[in-house]
């Protein structure tokens, strides 16, 4: 077991002719994902990766010939929401959007529209998911963690790469890692996250790692300490990071003083939330 | 992006928002004109990014042209926390009876927009937010359907608007919303919105932030930024489409991601350094956006060593690689570097960097701990 993406996964990718599209796309289907379709405008009829992934004008002609069920979008950040939209009427069930910068309106737009669907959007601004040894679905790199039972949710991506990567060398796998995005307005939460870990019979344990910037990981932390069985474990990043500048992620950015790592500290460490001073003393806190 | 005040009312102004009658001025004697042609008392407000410029002396009252001219000469001759006043706004002097609070953010957990309004508007307003919050009306607004007129009355009805003021009132927050909407704003606030002496309503003071994801759609609001309030260097990154911020430390850090950023900040600071800047490269940089952004830290001269930390996913270690070695060959070499390359293609960017005399590091902690104690180092040297 796993949660979100796994053997039964059928991927389309929008945006799969752009640079970006194509050379994740292969490394996907390097991992073994069932990559069964992408779509960009235009270039329907195509073929890539090999002859291998046929691509379709539009997403719901590439739903209807291969039954893709989940999406993944590498189209440019102007274009994002609109692939959002397409994937929702298309029937695709889970949305990853790896896309970085899109318009906070635009977000709310979508948010709020996905909300009257049966659909889950992960992301965006965000590195996707990974199961190891079953597949992957976005930009993690693929030999850098193992099957295991420890489940990884963050609001970042390469410092979730850290996390995985250093579970791996001390030969502790993972059985889902999702990145959520670092956007103010996204699809999945932690709470989400956590909620689905807490269910899945595979995942023993889970990590947590956030950031500065709005109230997600006090409201985790109440969830923890609420409806968690399961131990978890913590990393809170931007301890030093000066008020009121935006430190890059549109989310992280500390503001009228809510959103400080302190406080996120505190509200996990009264959850019963073991809280890592750097990533790489995650693994120990998990013995 | 923040927007000035009059920009701010101008546009407001175009969505059927009342300002006052006036005009923005760069020298005193452009300012004794516009007062001169207005007539009457004047108001002289300095336009500068930052709160409490009432409090600073930046915004005053002249009775005629000739005094306009007088306080202005004073105001642009002022710095407002830092920040020189280069322009006036020379507005028509209301007389006023109530101020009202009216703004528009968004609510991230609500994931909608918010529109607040207030009675107790003014100065004052986050003092009322903070001490008497139930003061503060809320109102969602569903991003799909917009703000209703109904929502419009809620408000009016909400901070006791005498009846006669609501149709101007539903005006004004239609007007404020379609600013707010049509210019992909992230904060469309009028502070105040006073009722004046002969009982009408107008926007006296107006304040915008536009998100910069979405200046691609307007590039005429883009010729607004002020550079004044940017650093030199933060405004050098932004155009590599770089994410880049000034600290007052001596190590200077090149990461790829922000959450791996602020956490290379952190285990800086952890074993005893001080990081000089947060940067990150982005997802995906090439190599003339990791040369330009090397440039940029070097540029600073609190530098005395530098880290260079990234995790390969979208972005390939190689195409780092070889933007350092870009860069080393336009600026010379003075800072020892430790550099840690992991994930996506680490190993052809090791491999490309091998000449180069660097330090390594395969963990994060061991990455820091070198560099701050390099740094320690260059500073003993000196």
């Amino acid at each position: 077991m796993s949660i979100l993406v796994n053997k039964n996964t059928r991927l389309v990718v929008q945006g799969i002719t752009g640079t970006e599209g194509l050379f994740h796309t292969t490394q996907m289907v390097d991992y073994g994902t069932n990559v069964v379709a992408g779509v960009t405008p235009g270039k329907g009829g195509e073929w890539v990766v090999d002859g291998k992934i046929p691509v379709f004008d539009t997403l719901k002609l590439a739903v209807e010939a291969t039954g893709a069920n989940t999406s993944v979008i590498f189209v440019p950040a102007r274009f994002s929401a609109d692939a959002i939209f397409e994937a929702a009427d298309a029937g695709i069930s889970l949305i990853v959007c790896i896309s970085e910068g899109i318009p906070v309106q635009d977000m709310m737009r979508v948010r709020n529209y996905l909300d009257q669907k049966h659909v889950r959007l992960v992301g965006p601004n965000c590195p996707g998911l990974i199961t190891p040894g079953e597949a992957k679905v976005g930009i993690i790199p693929g030999n850098i963690s193992i099957p295991g039972n420890i489940g990884v949710v963050s609001r970042s991506g390469t410092l979730t790469y850290e996390v995985i990567y250093a579970l791996m060398l001390l030969n502790r796998g993972v059985s889902t890692c999702v990145g959520i995005g670092g956007d103010p307005i996204n699809g999945t939460s932690f709470i989400d996250c956590l909620s689905m870990f807490e269910a899945d019979p595979q995942t023993e344990k889970v990590v947590l790692i956030g950031e500065i910037g709005g109230t997600d990981e006090e409201k985790a932390a109440e969830f923890i300490a609420a409806k968690m069985t399961k131990s978890v474990v913590s990393f809170i990043a931007g301890q030093t990071a000066p008020p009121g500048k935006r430190m890059g992620h549109a989310g992280a950015i500390v503001e009228g003083g809510s959103g400080l790592a302190a406080d996120k500290v505190k509200a996990l460490q009264a959850a019963g939330v073991k809280v890592a001073s750097h990533p790489e003393e995650i693994p120990s806190l998990l013995k | 992006m923040k927007l000035h005040e009059y920009q701010s009312k101008l546009i407001f102004a175009k969505y059927q928002v009342p300002i006052p009658k006036g005009r923005v001025a760069a020298t005193a004697s452009e300012a004794r004109t516009i007062a001169g042609e207005l007539g009457g008392r004047v108001v002289i407000k300095s336009q500068v990014l930052v709160g409490g410029r009432g409090k600073a002396g930046g915004i005053r009252l002249a009775k005629d042209a000739h005094e306009a001219e007088e306080v202005a000469t004073q105001i642009l001759g002022m710095e407002i926390k830092g920040l020189p006043v280069r322009k006036v706004l020379v507005d028509e002097a209301a007389s006023i009876s109530k101020e009202i609070y009216l703004g528009i953010t968004n609510d991230r957990t609500a994931r909608k927009p918010v529109m607040m309004a207030s009675a107790a508007g003014g100065v004052e307003i986050e003092e009322v937010a903070r001490l008497t919050p139930e003061k503060i009306i809320k109102i969602h607004i569903d991003p799909l359907l917009g703000l209703k007129d109904y929502q419009a009355r809620d408000i009016a009805v909400g901070i006791d608007l005498p009846k006669e003021h609501w149709k101007m009132f539903g005006q004004i927050a239609t007007g404020l919303w379609r600013a707010y909407q049509e210019c992909d704003a992230t904060l469309a606030e009028i502070n105040p919105l006073v009722i004046t002496g002969d009982n009408r309503l107008i926007a006296l003071d107006g304040k915008m932030v536009l998100d910069d994801n979405a200046l691609y759609r307007h590039p005429e609001l883009v010729e607004l930024r002020d550079l004044d309030v940017e650093d030199p260097a933060e405004v050098e990154a932004r155009k590599y489409g770089l994410s880049f911020i000034k600290l007052e430390g001596n190590i200077g850090c090149m990461v790829n991601g922000a959450g791996l950023a602020m956490t290379t900040m952190d285990i800086i600071k952890l074993f005893g350094g001080e990081p000089a800047n947060f940067l990150d490269i982005g997802g995906g940089a090439g190599s003339d956006k990791v040369a330009a952004a090397l440039r940029i830290i070097l540029s600073d001269k609190n530098v005395k060593a530098v880290l260079f930390n990234v995790f390969g996913g979208i972005t390939r270690c190689d195409e780092v690689a070889h933007g350092i070695l870009t860069a080393l060959d336009e600026v010379k070499l003075k800072v020892p570097m430790v550099v840690r390359l992991v994930g996506t293609n680490a190993a052809e960017g090791r491999h490309l960097l091998a000449g180069a005399k660097m330090i390594t590091a395969e963990t994060l902690a061991e990455a820091a701990q070198k560099v701050v104690a390099v740094a320690k180092a260059q500073e003993l040297i000196q």
